[in-house]
This record gives structure tokens, C-alpha cells and sequence, in this order.
């Protein structure tokens, strides 16, 4: 069994269209350094100065990885990473 | 363009004055690939802010998985400027993730929220390229599944 990584739209033109691509690794960090080898470009959509985006969201089976250890959370096979842009904005200048 | 029923319309502009003065948002669901903003679900702004909104992460990941089993996308999403014109600001912009739906941005502006009309306007954004586009109220929606459903409500 792999790692089941679900791809949103704005981020498919990396995996030609596919909404959900197979992952491997032990960390999510690990997971998105093979996704990068596998989809050239998307890690630095998802990673900047070694941290998670602000706003881009990513869940392990359910689970912001805010809350369970970011980029350090465990995953192991069978496990779903979903990765959401943050639905956000505002007047106000970031 | 932006073709949207009236109760939605109207029910999105009444959540912008609930909220007033914090920006109020949400999304209207529809079938994928119809372009039929056909389900309003108003969201939370985690932020409570009158100058920022932003999802609740774990209310959003519970949307996309009900759209998903629904075969359903977000068509509209719609948020309101409270002291500032009913334009995407560049944090609108910046943060503007779903480059297939309608941003739909009404302002309570200037009393708005109390009486009066209430600007609303609908943009593509797409690639940090703002487009507006025409918005058109209708009745209901002419054909198909979407106005079953609304008849059976």
C-alpha cells in the first residue's frame, strides 16, 4: 500500500490533471520531496523557508498538520495527505 | 459571467449584514462543470475580522469532502468588504486559490449593511489576473437537476 496524496485543482497543471497521485515517505516532509521529484515544481507551492505555507492547508487522515507536529507528522502506507489551498482574503493588506 | 438566482443572491447579501462589521464568506456549490451556483453554504470566518477572512481549516476540509461525495465544486466564492469597494484587494488576489470559480466580493459599505443596496460583483481571478465580469439574477435556473431539486425544497 502506498501514501494517497489528493491534489486540488489549482495545483493539478503539476500532476497533469491528477487529482489524486501515490506518495511515499515516513514524514509529510518526505512525502512532498517525492512528490517534487515525481511533479517538478509543486514543492515549493506547498514549502517556503522550510516551513508549511500559511495558506496552504494539509491534512493527514483528517488531521491539520498544524496540530500533530507539521511537516515532522508521521504518515505510513495506507494514510491519505490532502492538501487544500486556504479559502481566505480580505481588505486588509497581508 | 455570473448567473445567479435571486433567493441565493439575496441570501449571501442578507449573510454580508449579518456579519457586519466583520467580512462574512462562503461558497455556493454546484455540479461540476455546470456553472450552476445551485448550493449556498455561508461560512465561519475563523478570522472575525472586519479586514480579513479565512476558512476555518477544518470546516474546510469537511466542504471539499462533501462537494467531492456530491460530485460537486465551488462555483461562487463570496466574501464582503465592510469599509472598502466591492473589488478584489491584493490579498484577495494573492490568495485567490480556485482559479475555476466566480469571486464574488459585496460590500456594506457606507450604511449598506443596514438599508440601501448593497454593491455585489463577480470576478475571475486567475493567475493574479483580475477580470470582472457581469453578474445576471434570475428567477431559477431553466433546465436540468438543479431546478427539480429546487422544487422539491
Amino acid at each position: 500500500m502506498a501514501i494517497e496524496v489528493r491534489i486540488p485543482t489549482i495545483l493539478r497543471t503539476y500532476t497533469d490533471g491528477e487529482r489524486v497521485v501515490e506518495g511515499s515517505g515516513s514524514t509529510v516532509t518526505e512525502v512532498i520531496d517525492q512528490l517534487e521529484n515525481d511533479h517538478a515544481g509543486i514543492k515549493e507551492r506547498l514549502i517556503e523557508n522550510g516551513e508549511a505555507r500559511r495558506f496552504v492547508n494539509i491534512y493527514v487522515n483528517d488531521e491539520d498538520i498544524r496540530f500533530t507536529g507539521n511537516l515532522g507528522t508521521p504518515v505510513a502506507d495506507g494514510d491519505t495527505v490532502v492538501i487544500l489551498p486556504a479559502v481566505a482574503g480580505g481588505s486588509a493588506g497581508v | 459571467m455570473l448567473t445567479i438566482d435571486r433567493a441565493t443572491h439575496d441570501a449571501i447579501v442578507a449573510h454580508a449584514r449579518r456579519d457586519h462589521p466583520d467580512e462574512a464568506c462562503g461558497v455556493v456549490a454546484g455540479p461540476i462543470g455546470s456553472d450552476v451556483p445551485a448550493r449556498l453554504i455561508p461560512m465561519l470566518n475563523a478570522a472575525m475580522s472586519p479586514t480579513f477572512y479565512e476558512f476555518d481549516s477544518g470546516d474546510l476540509l469537511r466542504l471539499y469532502r462533501e462537494m467531492d461525495d456530491n460530485d460537486e465544486e465551488p462555483v461562487v466564492i463570496y466574501h464582503s468588504h465592510t469599509s472598502t469597494e466591492a473589488y478584489p484587494s491584493r490579498t484577495d488576489v494573492n490568495l485567490a486559490g480556485e482559479p475555476g470559480a466566480h469571486y464574488v466580493l459585496v460590500s456594506t459599505r457606507d450604511g449598506a449593511h443596514e438599508s440601501g443596496p448593497v454593491d455585489f460583483r463577480s470576478y475571475r481571478i486567475v493567475d493574479g489576473e483580475v477580470t470582472e465580469e457581469e453578474v445576471r439574477v434570475v428567477d431559477g435556473y431553466d433546465h436540468g437537476e438543479v431546478t427539480q431539486q429546487k422544487a422539491e425544497h
